[in-house]
């Protein structure tokens, strides 16, 4: 309860959300907290874990810096999860939200385990793999909870129109959202494994090809609904800059592979295409999620041109 | 109720976090203490005593044949502790060309040709310490079990991990002022790079041989193998950057033999 309000108010459901935001933005800063660690080679600057160097704080100098910045960050998302958890727990009505709570709870547990046993075994490449790609999942499990949590999630749940089905949109979204999630797969596989470049880039490939084809779609038939454009306005730009970071990228390992330490440059550049793969893979999600809720298969027999002008605010 | 589930709930992550952080801290510094490695890789017969009167020896220098590389400048700027004990700029040792164009920091050892034979593992510590940031020296060689000395004489904190494929991997963390650090391996491996994870520019090869017969080379190119028995050997130069090159040399009872090894960028060539 906040201000007096019960969670079901108005009042009470913003502070939730705004809540829930927060918990996502740090969830945000520690992937690139955690980039920052690999592009560094610094995962292995603090040699024990939970604590560092046998204490909560240790000399913050060279790379401690970067690993301990991240646990520190990582502690802090925690401790809001734990919160946000427990919040939901007791104030939140709709059951199925209190129940995904609860799953980033464990998420987020789950994922601190890996970062430590990654530390522990000297970052084996499974481990560290797992690490990355976990993150990533929990980000979606953070960027759902503040789509099912937001104002206007209850208030567009009676403005469902149906799906063009000469145009359907809902599998094509979960499948492009999915794909994303393999390709950051492939990324972080290549990142920590340092092998596959090849793989990743078909998987760009097959990501690129099935955005186009989706954002095509939403401005051919679904231009009137503002929400679906938006979000497939975004998608394209952030598809295009994490292209050119990937490009990038890899011309700057290229550059640096007889380097004796990492460079600036190669750290920014590495940084932002984990950055900004995030972001692909967040909107994306959310555009698969909007579809599901907003577009009904059931109602197809109503022809699009008689469905409302806007679906969302 | 509810509350009652939670609190069993939380009740038992906060257990499972508290045994993995009992598990899992290693404590502050573990310097200072004798770590042994599993055992040694069984020896197969009696210890081989060096005869000086048959003791054979090889010498020899490896030279870099090509363009002088460029010199990679190392960035301490991001760690003030280590910018300030340099008053010139540093440079990586990874190829460190002397000026009569023969290569510093190249490892030669028997290969093949001693057999079953063991010989006597030295006692004497052999010493790498931190100083300036930067590892001293750049590289070592050891005899199987033989102790490493790990130093830090930097203001700063270091951590030292070694990357071998066939020994155990550890890494430690070291203190400004802490006590040594000594540790061994147990298995023949060349070579172990070993990095420090805090200044990742330091880095650092360890070669652990067997046998006493190894060399480095130094400032002049050069190196020298004592005491070994008469017979026929395979020697391998082995550089980081440029590869490894073999040759075999027969030597006689009291015979000197001089073996010279030629590497180039993008391959070797004896």
């Amino acid at each position: 309860m906040i201000d007096g309000q019960t969670p079901n108010s108005p009042h009470g459901r913003v502070w939730l959300h705004r809540f829930v935001l927060l918990t996502t933005g740090f969830t945000f800063l520690l992937i690139i907290a955690g980039a920052l660690v690999t592009g560094n080679e610094a995962g292995l600057a603090v040699p024990d874990w939970p604590l560092s160097y046998g204490a909560l704080m240790p000399p913050m100098v060279g790379n401690i810096r970067y690993e301990h910045g991240h646990r520190m960050v990582a502690t802090f998302v925690g401790f809001l999860t734990t919160v946000l958890a427990v919040w939901l727990w007791r104030r939140e009505s709709r059951r199925r939200v209190r129940k995904w709570g609860f799953i980033a709870l464990g998420t987020v547990i789950a994922q601190g385990v890996l970062g430590g046993l990654t530390v522990l075994f000297f970052l084996p490449t499974a481990i560290s793999v797992s690490h990355a790609c976990l993150a990533q999942a929990f980000f979606c499990i953070m960027v759902s909870l503040s789509l099912m949590t937001s104002p206007s999630w209850e208030d567009s749940a009676d403005k469902r129109v149906p799906e063009n089905r000469s145009a359907p949109l809902r599998w094509l979204s979960a499948v492009t959202a999915s794909a994303i999630y393999f390709q950051l797969i492939l990324g972080a596989a290549l990142r920590h494994a340092k092998s596959g470049i090849v793989l990743h880039v078909l998987g760009a490939l097959v990501v690129t090809v099935l955005v186009l084809v989706l954002v095509t779609r939403i401005f051919k038939q679904y231009a009137k609904y503002r929400v679906f454009v938006r979000l497939g306005s975004t998608l394209s730009l952030l598809l295009v800059g994490q292209l050119s970071l990937g490009v990038g990228s890899y011309l700057v390992r290229l550059a640096a592979r007889d380097d004796i330490q990492p460079a600036t440059v190669m750290v920014t550049i590495t940084t932002a295409h984990v950055a900004v793969g995030a972001l692909v893979l967040a909107t994306s999600l959310i555009l698969a999620i909007q579809s599901h809720r907003l577009l009904s298969p059931s109602l197809n027999i109503m022809p699009l041109s008689s469905a409302p002008q806007k679906v969302a605010p | 109720m509810k509350q009652t589930k939670l609190s069993l709930w939380l009740a038992s992550l906060c257990m499972v976090l508290f045994l993995f952080a009992c598990a899992g801290s290693e404590g502050p510094e573990e310097s200072g203490e004798k770590k042994e490695e599993p055992k040694a890789e069984e020896s197969s017969g009696p210890v081989t005593k060096i005869d000086p009167a048959t003791a054979a020896t090889i010498t020899g220098k490896v030279s870099f044949d090509g363009e002088k590389p460029k010199a990679i400048q190392i960035r301490m700027d991001a760690e003030a502790a280590c910018a300030t004990l340099h008053k010139e700029p540093v440079y990586a040792e990874q190829i460190a060309l002397n000026d009569n164009k023969t290569l510093q920091y190249v490892f030669v050892y028997v290969k093949e040709g001693l057999g079953d034979k063991t010989f006597e593992t030295s006692k004497e510590p052999v010493v790498l310490d931190q100083k300036g940031c930067i590892y001293h020296p750049h590289m070592i060689g050891l005899q199987t079990g033989q102790p490493l000395k790990v130093l830090n004489s930097d203001p700063t904190t270091h951590n030292i991990h070694p990357q071998p494929q066939n020994n155990r991997e550890w890494n430690k963390s070291m203190s400004p002022g802490v006590s040594p650090l000594e540790q061994t391996f147990a298995r023949e491996e060349v070579m172990i790079p070993v990095k420090c994870n805090v200044h990742p520019w330091m880095k650092s090869y360890i070669g652990v041989v067997k046998h006493p017969f190894f060399a480095i080379t130094g400032k002049e190119g050069t190196f020298e193998i004592k005491g070994l028995p008469p017979g026929e050997y395979t020697i391998e130069a082995w550089h980081e950057k440029l590869g490894t090159t073999t040759q075999k040399v027969t030597v006689g009872a009291k015979e000197t033999k001089t073996v010279d090894f030629t590497l180039k960028a993008g391959g070797a060539v004896s």
